[in-house]
């Protein structure tokens, strides 16, 4: 059992559904977003999802290239992203922590160094955009041997015969991008993701979540409705990106966990 | 892997796209789908007579192959060495090689009932090509080009524009091809069910680097041809010029399996290859990693950030370089060298000046190891390089580099 099937072990109990956030490691600065992250969980993030900067980040829109970007500018780092969770812990043993990126920084460091890093930092899962079930050899494999998750991305184009192939080393949770798109683009549609949220709960047996294209609390509260939770990156990435203070930005995500949370 | 121990160097990529370690396919999980579309329609096509029919036709009659092989006389001579010929693909209708394979693309798409066609593109011959070929075929096209390219290659700009196709510039980190084919990706992602992604280099994911390589190989069959006409024997070595690398494989890959022909590969070296990173000599001056849908060299910082590097040719500004070539780097069977921008555009005006020919900036890097390289050798050494575009496109680049004022 991992730090992320206890919270949905929890959630599940209270008959919860999980609101789980993005913001991105070092945007704008490293001191600003470790702060945010420290009070993520009182503004009800059950599960947090940290950024790992990347020049080239493919699948992402505007905003969160920019965070990125942001970061990079302000000399964040992989090592320094692990520095943030090594702080986190300090205070919260228990918030879940997911790192999402691309495969390049970590391929760098090295897959072994890396998880090492990662397990003894309190990290949980891992999402790494560029890595689908064909190269599950290169870190999905080494991840869930050193004990943390490794969340696939399903999306509307994961067709029945391919599912089982991307469902097939994943564990924690399933994350299932509700838009063919970039982060932060179209809205997502509660009505056209639950049938595919329902199938891939069965196939799975584990909980599904959904991101891309959620953006107010009466989204995520829709989303979080036909899921077992709801993500939210590039909206609170936006108030950050516009100069808002970590507190802002909290108020903003207490704002859309109780949407979810009233799912 | 100690090269004696392969038996041929042609059989690859294998079944999960790789090259030894090289390729693969690091795409987000939207994309992987369309990527195994892709990768059976072309399987099927490559055995179906009638698809190389109808590009044997095209490129014949469309784009005007087999272009010739040319005996540079007058470099010959003024080098006092090697005995150099020039495979003439800058004669190809839209001025560069990259037609060959954007041929083959577009043929694809209209196999799988793609509608929609987007492209990247540096220097801006790809995205011409790409424009060209969706015109004579009616098919909508979008080309995505790095911002700091549109100003430097404004004519081909233009040119996209005049053959129907949409130019979106791209303002995303330092606006160059790079950035351009992060965007082509994003499109990509979002249009899936209408949208035929054409690349215009050997790389990517699988299976771009084979799929392309396979379309560029024209150039390599013709030369042996050629050569064998001309001469009686295969040439001693080839020289071409790397950004992504499609022009030389096109040139080396039909020729990988005879060993005593050397092959060259040269990387663009703008400022010098040192710690400033003001090159884009992914092989002699980055490592191993991971990006746009492969694992090849690039060059990036001591964090895995990919750097965006420096050369005066719009073509050869990207970071990385097709999986082949690293692990062609890697066996050892090819050797791979840089250039700098100053020597490029001193090749670049003697080739005006000796052959009246206006070399693109790309090959003017090529040409420039030839003129290190030719005066080496003796007078029955057969040197063949790619003259893969033609330099109309770069003349105000050229001119302001000179310090001559032109307008425009």
């Amino acid at each position: 059992m991992t730090r992320i099937d206890d919270r949905f072990a929890q959630l599940k109990a209270e008959g919860r559904k999980a609101f789980v956030t993005f913001t991105m490691a070092g945007d704008p600065t490293y001191e600003t977003s470790l702060e945010v992250m420290k009070g993520l969980p009182a503004a009800g993030a059950d599960i947090i999802e940290l950024g790992i900067p990347f020049t080239d980040p493919m699948a992402d829109g505007p905003t969160i290239q920019l965070a990125g970007q942001r970061a990079l500018d302000g000399g964040m780092t992989l090592d320094k992203t692990l520095e943030m969770v090594r702080e986190f812990r300090k205070d919260d043993t228990a918030t879940p922590i997911v790192f999402m990126g691309y495969y390049n920084p970590i391929y760098h460091m090295g897959v072994e160094a890396f998880l090492t890093a990662a397990v003894e930092a309190g990290v949980d899962g891992l999402i790494v955009v560029d890595l689908p079930p064909e190269e599950d050899d290169e870190l999905c494999v080494p991840a869930n041997g050193a004990g943390l998750n490794f969340i696939r991305l399903a999306t509307p184009t994961t067709d029945a015969k391919r599912l089982p192939k991307v469902l097939e080393n994943t564990s924690g949770f399933v994350y299932y991008v509700a838009i063919t798109g970039i982060t932060g683009a179209a809205s997502a549609n509660a009505d056209d993701v639950a049938p595919d949220v329902a199938r891939i709960q069965a196939a799975s047996g584990l909980p599904v979540c959904v991101g891309f294209g959620i953006k107010t609390a009466d989204n995520a509260k829709s989303i979080a409705g036909v899921a077992d939770g709801a993500v939210v990156g590039s909206a609170i990435v936006d108030r950050i990106g516009r100069g808002d203070s970590a507190a802002e930005v909290l108020a903003f995500v207490k704002e859309l966990a109780d949407g979810a949370h009233s799912a | 892997m100690a090269s004696e121990m392969l038996n041929s160097y042609m059989t690859g990529p294998d079944e999960k796209g790789r090259f030894g370690d090289f390729g693969g396919r690091f795409v987000s999980e939207t994309l992987m789908p369309l990527i195994l579309d892709l990768e059976a329609e072309y399987e099927r096509a490559k055995t179906d007579e009638t698809f190389w029919a109808e590009m044997d036709d095209l490129w014949k009659h469309y784009v005007g192959r087999p272009s010739p092989l040319y005996f540079a006389e007058r470099l010959t001579e003024h080098f006092g060495g090697a005995k150099v010929y020039l495979k003439r693909d800058e004669l190809n209708h839209t001025g560069a090689h990259k037609i060959n394979n954007v041929l083959g693309q577009i043929l694809l798409a209209r196999r799988m009932g793609k509608t929609r066609i987007i492209a990247e593109t540096g220097a801006g011959q790809h995205g011409v090509a790409t424009a060209t070929v969706c015109a004579r075929f009616g098919l909508k096209c979008i080309v995505f080009m790095g911002a700091h390219d549109v100003e430097r290659q404004a004519p081909n700009v233009f040119r996209m524009k005049l053959l129907g196709a949409e130019v979106v510039p791209v303002t995303a980190g330092r606006g160059t091809l790079k950035d351009a084919m992060n965007e082509a990706l994003r499109d990509w992602v979002t249009n899936v069910h209408d949208t035929f992604y054409c690349i215009g280099t050997a790389a990517g994911p699988h299976p771009y680097p084979a799929m392309v390589r396979d379309f560029q190989s024209i150039i390599g069959k013709e030369v042996r041809e050629q050569i064998m006409e001309r001469e009686g024997r295969l040439p001693d070595s080839l020289v071409a010029c790397i950004g992504g690398g499609s022009n030389a494989l096109g040139l080396f890959h039909p020729f990988l399996d005879d060993k005593e022909v050397r092959i060259i590969g040269v990387e663009a070296g703008g400022k010098g290859v040192n710690d400033k990173m003001e090159h884009c000599a992914s092989l002699t001056g980055g490592r191993p990693g991971v990006l746009h849908g492969n694992r090849t060299y690039l060059l990036q910082d001591e964090d895995g950030q990919i750097l965006e590097g420096h050369s005066i040719s719009a073509g050869l500004d990207y970071p990385g370089i097709g999986p082949e070539h690293s692990w062609l780097h890697d066996t050892g069977r090819a050797e791979y060298v840089s250039v700098t921008d100053t020597e490029a555009l001193d090749a670049f005006q003697l080739c005006c000046q000796t052959e009246g020919i206006i070399p693109a900036l790309e090959p003017s890097h090529a040409l420039a190891h030839v003129v290190k390289l030719a005066p080496t050798l003796s007078s029955d050494h057969l040197l063949v390089m790619n003259m893969c575009g033609r330099g109309d496109k770069d003349i105000f680049t050229v001119a302001a580099a000179l310090g001559v004022e032109i307008s425009s």
